[in-house]
């Protein structure tokens, strides 16, 4: 039996596909959950109930909505270009879905090891934007369309800040195996050996790029309600939008997990006594959710203007000064090699 | 080669499971839903008159340069990534000259500044 799922092509593809279920169900899953901590911690800073109807507290409230969404009508505008408006939340949902085969959620608890995770992340992620434009270009109308370019713009300009993010975590920890950067955190410090301490201000600015990259408050410009409706998503119903939202939602997650792996330890225990695991990683992207949610509670939305001068006159500079201090220190091994983890036997 | 093969094969399954899901949702909508289009129903979202014209129309050019700018960036940003993994077996010649290069990307990046190419209003 053994053999069969290690040495036949069937086998093997039956245990990859078992593997990303592994992945992908349970992701769906506390998407559902999660979308409903998101809508009850907003309430909660609005003093509002939430939602509290469906099953005990509202538990099940987001399957609720999923059902409606499977039984609404699928509208597609006259003039839309039918084939690229059904690829656009495709392309959302698809490519928001697979940035995860490279996440490890404990040590070897990854489905696709390869040495340059984070590059693959990035570059998934970077495509993103192609959905978005494609679903305000295909709806033909104006609201989409112009929701889609500033959508884009959006994104692209917090990109640069966040990758250059990256680059100084790769410098320190000298690999781009997301793995072997969490290990590279791993030292006698405990939750002081985390990157968050060595880079702290890029822990806040790769947190608010993450929020700017996926169109979260305060940086939703593109489905700004007063202004533009809903952005991209203006002529999507039933579904397609539902694909949109769960797509927007995953990367959300996505970016939970990188803060929690780049720069919270990951996996690793925050005191020596208690062992690592699995639970840490989630209780760390738990907690970077909660700060996604309070901030779309208590922030107001920014203008577009002041969106574009802060990711390019400010976030770009300050990442990319960052990017030379942390070479320089990590190249004369300043501040006792914090900055060059390998030289520590990091 | 094998070995490679190996590591990328989990993220095409990855590829095809979530097309599967993300098609399944559309279909069961499709076949699920009823659909009845009239012509008010299918007409682009305006506020409350038909649409003048074809919606791809002229935008501003701002939007152009922003995606000038992101390629440039982008692009340095993939000379950085080789460079910083290597960067512990990298020769003193090899920071030297990463710094030069972002030196001259810092003095285009202040040129594109004082010329007002990131300026929006």
């Amino acid at each position: 039996m053994t053999e069969f799922f290690t040495n036949t092509g069937l086998g093997i593809g039956l245990v990859l596909v078992g593997q990303v279920l592994l992945i992908m169900l349970p992701l769906l899953a506390a998407l559902a959950f999660l979308m409903y901590a998101d809508r009850k911690i907003w309430a909660a800073v609005m003093m509002r109930r939430g939602p509290n109807v469906v099953g005990v507290f509202g538990l099940l409230q987001s399957f609720a909505d999923l059902l409606k969404y499977v039984v609404k009508e699928v509208v597609v505008p006259a003039g839309a270009d039918r084939a690229v408006f059904f690829l656009a939340p495709m392309v959302s949902l698809v490519m928001a879905l697979i940035a995860w085969a490279v996440i490890p959620f404990n040590e070897g608890w990854v489905l696709s090891d390869i040495n340059v995770a984070i590059l693959y992340v990035f570059a998934i992620s970077s495509l993103e934007v192609y959905g978005v434009i494609m679903g305000g270009w295909a709806s033909n109308s104006k609201y989409p369309f112009l929701g889609s370019l500033r959508s884009a713009a959006q994104m692209i300009s917090y990109e640069v800040s966040i990758g250059l993010i990256i680059i100084g975590v790769i410098i320190s920890a000298g690999s781009m195996n997301l793995s072997a950067i969490v290990q590279s955190q791993d030292g006698a410090g405990g939750i002081f050996s985390w990157y968050w301490l060595a880079h702290f201000p890029m822990l806040f600015l790769f947190f608010i790029s993450a929020l700017a990259e996926t169109n979260r408050p305060p940086f939703d410009l593109p489905e700004a309600e007063s202004e533009l409706v809903a952005g991209y998503q203006v002529e999507y119903s039933s579904t397609p939008f539902l694909l949109f939202m769960i797509g927007e939602l995953v990367a959300v997650v996505l970016m939970c997990a990188l803060v929690s792996l780049l720069f919270l330890g990951g996996w690793l225990s925050p005191v020596g006594f208690l062992p690592d695991g699995f639970f840490w990683m989630f209780i760390k992207m738990l907690f970077v959710f909660f700060m996604f949610s309070m901030v779309k509670a208590i922030t107001p939305r920014y203008r577009y203007d002041q969106l574009m001068r802060l990711g390019w006159k400010v976030f770009l500079p300050m990442s990319l000064a960052w990017v030379v201090f942390v070479a320089f220190a990590a190249k004369f091994e300043w501040f006792w090699g914090v900055y060059a983890r390998w030289t520590v036997g990091g | 080669m094998d070995e490679m093969l190996r590591e990328y094969l989990p993220i095409l399954v990855f590829l095809a499971v979530a097309v599967g899901f993300g098609v399944v949702l559309v279909v069961a909508a499709l076949v699920i839903a009823v659909r009845n289009p009239d012509p008010e129903k299918v007409s682009a979202y305006e506020c409350g008159f038909n649409a003048f014209d074809d919606a791809r129309m002229k935008f501003d050019v701002r939007f152009y340069l922003v995606a000038i700018l992101f390629i440039i960036f982008d692009l340095e940003i993939a000379f950085l990534f080789p460079w910083a993994v290597a960067f512990k077996d990298i020769s003193m010649v090899g920071f030297w000259s990463m710094m030069v290069f972002l030196a001259v990307l810092t003095i285009g990046f202040a040129y594109e500044w004082k010329k007002g190419a990131l300026e929006w209003q």
